[in-house]
């Protein structure tokens, strides 16, 4: 009898791993030390109360210890660890002056394509600094703001002050902490009362640079009664060092308004992804994620909405997919802490040749919120026997009148799935592609279209290899 | 070439180490309706799938050649790209892909070549509307959510599309209402040419009172131990198999 086993190579990853020579303008030396902290600094003609910010940040990061539980960090030497590279430009608002070899980089990756033809406003980070950005003239002229952050540090001084990681501060742990010293790029978007921006606004982020690390902050503040739909895109080329990427996203929604936040994280196998992501919404508001994790060594993100205001609402949409020497611990966290709040985690996850796909997540309600409703609904798909997948969900309810469900599944493909297909004449390695792409489907079709068709690709790319 | 589309030699077979099917031999030509009939577990869902090549069903002697081609070493999808088709029993759900992409795919895969978009539209709308079935289910996952009946006739709504040299229907008609059974066995007789070939596993009698039957076959213990014309129909429903399965046990 026939014996069905699919052998899969390591995917090349095709453009995301065209990596350029390493040229920067600046770096500062491997490891941590205050000095280092204060040459960032000085290298971004800080005010006096962000290096200070920093050098606390530090403090914290020494103090704290490493996380006692999920994927091992020990690999994890910040001695070997570049905390800051600028890369050999400033940052232009024209493609044309952006230097060629990062200019093509993004080409490769399609996002000058994409700018002209569905979003209204770009920015592209180059390992530490932003390099290009630019918004529609009409938004500007409706006040929403939206630059890299060492310009809104300057520029809008009194905002970042108020805001900046003051929903993730240092002490949450030790990689935030970490983040707070050496953060560098990222963007800051300031969406005005009442102001719809109908076409999204995309920031892409690149890691060049080997044994680099990126520590981008994103700070979105939508007032009350705006709508906003920000998307992000990482990736970096695979070296045989270490990266680790420990960014940091705060997500401010006001009373009535809207904010949609898509990111697809495709970083290469080198790297270490220890993200954190926080939205605090107020009454009435709406925060919906849409997350796909892909690449990395290991991931730990957990984007975690607090509900702050009554009928406040959060959406999260996740795909993780950990192939070869994987360990994507990914997940969702929610705090309903008023009255008519609702939430909903919906997740797919696949693994294969090894790979180790976990969820975790909690959702908390605390003893206000009453009538409250929070569905999470986590779904698993092993493609061999090798692959591990795991959901761990937390719940901790402190009130009585609310509604809460909550639905696991973890499953492989049915043989007698791939046999129907195969009936029709679909070769065995598009019936399974077939069946993974349809388990994804709902996520995938939360996604912004490029991006859909970016996780199919992926998918298909994963499952490419010879069936004998 | 062999005039013969299909030609079944002494076929033994085994699942789980069993063996279900002891010495069947078939011979199907263009233009024939062949019915097999045969109580629960004498081996006709067994001869379904070992034609169609699932892997969980062991061939351990015989041969199965299609239009003078052996094919017990092809994979399913190549069986399926000779021009065989089987319409199952319990079709499978697949969630997120719906049944337009499938059906597309599925062409595609077949002739080797991309269809042309709006042509492959047309032709799927008018197949669903003659079998009245609603637009929409185009739209929907592949079996998700649809009934016992409305699964039976996504099945022969492939077989339309699809247009198969010859078509397997196993048990098409059970669990379907008298309607459901007229609008499938129009379904058949629409699809039905003198160039291809239906053969039909069934244990009742319904979806073959509309079509045209050539040949019937009793299948007991994984023979077939008596053949004729459609008057066997008329037989099986008055009497049942317990004639031929006294016989077998003997």
């Amino acid at each position: 009898m026939e014996k069905n086993k699919t052998v899969v190579a390591d995917i090349d990853r095709g453009m995301y791993d065209i990596k350029n020579e390493d040229r920067y303008s600046y770096k500062v030396s491997q490891g941590l030390t205050p000095e280092i902290v204060t040459k960032i600094s000085q290298e971004k003609n800080e005010p006096e109360w962000m290096l200070d910010f920093r050098l606390h940040s530090l403090k914290v990061y020494e103090d704290v210890p490493l996380p006692d539980w999920g994927p091992s960090l020990e690999e994890l030497d910040m001695n070997n660890i570049v905390t800051y590279v600028r890369p050999h430009t400033v940052m232009k608002g024209n493609w044309q002056e952006v230097p060629a070899d990062i200019k093509n980089t993004f080409e490769r990756l399609g996002i000058p394509q994409a700018e002209q033809e569905s979003l209204a406003g770009v920015g592209a980070q180059y390992d530490s600094e932003v390099v290009y950005h630019s918004v529609k003239e009409s938004l500007r002229k409706q006040g929403v703001i939206y630059t890299d952050m060492e310009t809104a540090v300057k520029e809008y001084e009194p905002m970042v002050k108020e805001y900046f990681m003051k929903l993730v501060p240092p002490q949450d742990h030790k990689f935030v902490a970490l983040h707070g010293a050496v953060w560098s790029g990222g963007s800051f978007v300031y969406v005005p009362e009442g102001v719809t921006v109908d076409i999204p606004l995309q920031s892409y982020f690149r890691l060049n640079s080997p044994g680099a690390g990126q520590f981008e902050h994103t700070l979105i503040i939508v007032e009350k009664n705006a709508k906003l739909h920000f998307i992000e895109g990482c990736s970096a080329p695979k070296y045989n060092v270490t990266n680790l990427h420990a960014g940091c996203v705060e997500l401010y929604v006001k009373e009535g308004a809207t904010l949609r936040y898509s990111t697809i994280e495709n970083w290469s196998r080198n790297m270490l992804n220890l993200n954190t992501k926080r939205a605090l919404v107020e009454k009435n508001g709406a925060i919906e994620w849409v997350s796909g994790s892909f690449g990395s060594k290991i991931s730990m993100l957990y984007p975690m909405s607090i509900l702050k205001g009554e009928g406040a609402r959060a959406d999260f949409n996740g795909i993780t997919f950990a192939g070869q020497g994987q360990h994507l611990d990914t997940g969702a966290k929610v705090v309903h802490a008023a009255p008519y709040t609702s939430s909903n985690i919906s997740t797919r996850s696949i693994s294969k040749n090894g790979g180790i796909a976990v969820y975790r997540g909690a959702v908390k309600v605390t003893a206000n919120a009453h009538h409250s409703k929070a569905s999470v609904n986590c779904e698993s798909l092993m493609l061999d026997d090798s692959s591990r997948s795991d959901t761990l969900p937390s719940m901790d309810i402190l009130n009585d009148e609310v509604d809460i469900g909550h639905e696991a599944r973890i499953g492989r493909i049915s043989d007698e799935a791939v046999f129907y297909l195969m009936s029709r004449g679909i070769s065995e390695q598009e019936a399974k592609a077939m069946i993974v792409r349809g388990f994804a489907e709902p996520i995938a079709k939360e996604l912004p279209l490029e991006y859909a068709v970016e996780m199919n690709n992926l998918i298909n790319l994963e499952l490419e290899g010879t069936i004998g | 070439m062999s005039e013969k589309l299909l030609v079944i030699h002494d076929l033994h077979a085994a699942v789980d180490g069993k063996e279900i099917l002891q010495g069947l031999n078939l011979e199907i030509r263009p233009g024939e309706v062949h019915v097999i009939m045969g109580p629960n577990g004498s081996g006709k869902s067994t001869l379904m799938n070992l034609i169609m090549g699932h892997p969980k069903y062991e061939l351990t002697h015989g041969s199965i050649e299609f239009e003078g081609q052996d094919i017990t070493k092809l994979k399913t999808d190549e069986r399926a790209r000779l021009g065989l088709f089987l319409s199952f029993q319990n079709p499978e759900e697949i969630p997120g892909i719906t049944v337009e992409n499938f059906l597309r795919t599925a062409k595609n895969s077949l002739s080797g070549q991309n269809v042309r978009v709006l042509a492959f539209k047309k032709e799927l709308k008018e197949a669903m509307a003659a079998l009245k079935m609603d637009p929409a289910y185009a739209a929907r996952y592949l079996n998700v959510g649809f009934s016992g009946g409305e699964k039976k006739r996504n099945e022969i709504l492939q077989m339309l599309l699809l247009n198969p040299k010859l078509a397997l229907l196993d048990e098409t008609d059970s669990g379907l209402d008298v309607d459901a059974v007229r609008i499938v066995s129009a379904g058949v007789s629409q699809f039905k040419n003198e160039k291809n070939a239906v053969l039909v596993i069934t244990h009742n009698t319904k979806i073959l009172k509309e079509l045209q039957v050539d040949y019937v076959h009793v299948l007991i213990h994984g023979k077939i131990i008596e053949r004729g014309d459609r008057s066997l129909i008329q037989k099986i429903n008055e009497h049942g198999f317990a004639e031929w399965t006294a016989a077998a046990k003997e």
